[in-house]
């Protein structure tokens, strides 16, 4: 698993509400489909292969 | 033990028999807020009458978390010393999801501060406090318990007041009213002034108990803050301390809960238990609230003034109600006694209103995302929040992102037309430890009040009517000059600058090469003198 720096800070909670904002009013399922739009776009800005498999086996090393 | 609700004596005001000369200002509510600016204003000679419906004080502790500014305005109003001595101080707080501790934050690691980040300290206290400080002022300032203002008229150049007392009614006329009469402010319902904004729905219970044992390591004093806690299934819980072995706990609710049921002791105790565990308590004050975030559209209506939460209401997660509140009366005290000696322009109290509705959207903006963090209202939100938690295990950064209320900090005035453009300006001052000529002192405690110029190193500071002078690692100068024994004031505003403060504190115009005409200059421009 990654640590990662925290890069967000001091705007987390700039971010984090404009990340609620961008799923108002969608139901569910819309909202499942954009944040797999997010995830890609994301994936094509980082654009390094190796930092994304990282942060995949990151994310799927927190499941139950 | 319970706090004694001594009630304060009803005197019969003059008004009832005679009228009385027009007052200068009247301040319609003795909390905190209506207290502090009474202070304030006879601290700058400036008379008033406060006039309130009630004769206790707060009921409940209400406003416990008082911040590191607001104790440093209370300083200087006269208070801060015993606030603080009777406070209690705390700098940890922990974070838990479920039954475990995601991390935990110290508040103010940084030295060399008069006054902690925090204190806690039930409003009934702060009031008490206050009461006794306004009552050395008996010249300055009337206070009349059981006068409750039924009705005001503005008059253009004062406004004419109707009060009821368990005597009888009277008038009185007032150059300025200010209305510190709380968020239900019947100055405000008699304007007719729209008063909307977001409305949670979330419900939460506040209780006070009284309890020997301390639930904290140590026994030291700490803010514990759950999301999910075990003993209160899906929703959140605070838990702090307060003095006299006051414990504050508050709970989220159902959106449907029946509030008043909910607040029944045979509800509240078991909750209490189920957190408590076994140690004896005894009930002290419970209530149920929503939060509210709105505010006034403007703060000055010709000669009515809000001020406190009659101008803005926000969820108290941040403590940021009561301490904006105290921000407000020291933005406007200077400012309102300097248009009433003829100092100022009267278009400066829309500074005002410019300045405190900035800092009071700020402190709405910050406690609207709290508040949205701690109630999730669609799956998808629910979802990033559970998955923030899970990460914030051990993600620095996600761990920032949890919102449980982002504590109170000064607002700065950067950018509004009273301040000069420069470096440091806006900002509140930042206080540091100084030797002086009458041993240890604050910087705090020499720069708020009035407009005063600092030197902070060897720098040449100009004399200049009306404004105060003090050197900081200076020597052989006309003006009192301080060491800097920790080099913490250099390090926190720079060597070879002067910083112009206003009398509350902010900075106005900071100065490489201070010249008589620059610095008045500036000083004109923050009493809205010149552009």
């Amino acid at each position: 698993m990654t640590i990662a720096p925290d890069r967000l800070s001091p705007h987390q909670d700039d971010f984090y509400s404009a990340l609620m904002d961008a799923h108002t009013g969608l139901a569910e399922a819309q909202s499942h489909a954009l944040n797999a739009r997010l995830v890609l776009l994301m994936a094509n800005h980082i654009g390094d292969l190796p930092a994304l498999q990282d942060l995949l086996q990151t994310a799927r090393g927190y499941d139950d | 033990m319970a706090y004694d609700y001594t009630p304060f004596p009803y005197v019969s005001a003059p008004g009832l028999t005679a009228p009385e000369p027009r007052h200068r200002v009247a301040i319609v509510g003795a909390g905190p807020i209506g207290l502090a600016m009474a202070i304030d204003l006879a601290q700058r000679g400036v008379p008033s009458v406060v006039l309130d419906d009630n004769n206790v004080v707060s009921v409940g502790s209400r406003a416990i978390c008082w911040a590191k500014r607001t104790l440093e305005i209370f300083d200087r109003l006269g208070v801060g010393e015993r606030m603080l001595a009777k406070g209690v101080t705390w700098k940890v707080g922990r974070q838990f999801h479920g039954a475990n501790e995601v991390y935990s934050f110290d508040l103010l690691p940084e030295e060399g501060h008069k006054y902690p980040a925090f204190i806690n300290l039930q409003q009934y206290y702060a009031e008490e406090y206050l009461v006794d400080r306004a009552r050395a002022f008996p010249d300055l300032i009337d206070l009349r318990f059981k006068n409750k203002v039924t009705g005001h008229e503005d008059r253009g150049d004062h406004v004419v007041l109707t009060v009821e007392t368990p005597e009888g009614e009277y008038t009185l006329e007032t150059d300025y009213l200010l209305a510190c009469d709380g968020a239900g402010s019947a100055t405000r319902e008699r304007m007719g002034l729209d008063f909307t904004g977001q409305t949670f729905q979330e419900q939460f219970l506040i209780a006070d108990i009284e309890m020997a044992d301390s639930p904290f390591p140590q026994g030291t004093p700490e803010r514990w803050f759950w999301f999910d806690p075990p003993f209160h299934d899906g929703k959140s819980a605070l838990l702090h301390q307060q003095p006299d072995n006051i414990y504050r706990i508050d709970l989220q609710l159902d959106v449907d809960a029946d509030g008043k049921a909910e607040a029944a002791p045979e509800k509240v105790i078991p909750r209490i238990k189920a957190i408590v565990g076994d140690k004896p308590f005894r009930l002290d004050w419970v209530s149920v609230y929503k939060f509210r975030c709105i505010k006034l559209d403007r703060f000055v209506h010709n000669r009515v003034i809000f001020v406190g939460d009659s101008a803005h209401v926000v969820s108290p997660f941040g403590a940021r109600g009561g301490n904006g509140g105290i921000q407000d009366v020291d933005n406007l005290g200077w400012k309102l006694a300097a248009v009433l000696a003829g100092e100022a322009p009267e278009a400066l109290l829309d500074s005002y209103h410019d300045e405190r509705s900035h800092g009071s959207a700020e402190n709405i903006l910050n406690s609207s995302r709290a508040t949205n963090f701690m109630t999730p209202k669609t799956p998808v939100e629910a979802l990033f929040r559970a998955e923030a938690l899970r990460l914030a295990h051990d993600q620095p950064f996600a761990r920032r992102l949890l919102n449980s209320g982002r504590l109170s900090v000064p607002c700065s005035l950067e950018g509004f037309p009273l301040q000069t453009p420069g470096d440091l300006s806006g900002r509140a001052v930042l206080d540091a430890p100084l030797q002086g000529p009458e041993g240890d002192a604050w910087l705090i405690e020499q720069v708020q009040g009035r407009f005063t110029l600092v030197g902070f190193g060897e720098i040449d500071l100009p004399e200049i009517d009306g404004i105060a002078r003090i050197g900081i690692s200076q020597t052989g100068k006309d003006y009192p000059c301080f060491s800097d024994p920790t080099g913490l004031a250099l390090q926190r505003y720079g060597a070879g600058r002067a910083c112009l403060f206003r009398p509350d504190g902010h900075v106005c115009a900071s100065f490489e090469r201070p010249d008589a005409a620059s610095i008045s200059q500036a000083r004109n421009r923050a009493l809205g003198l010149a552009p």
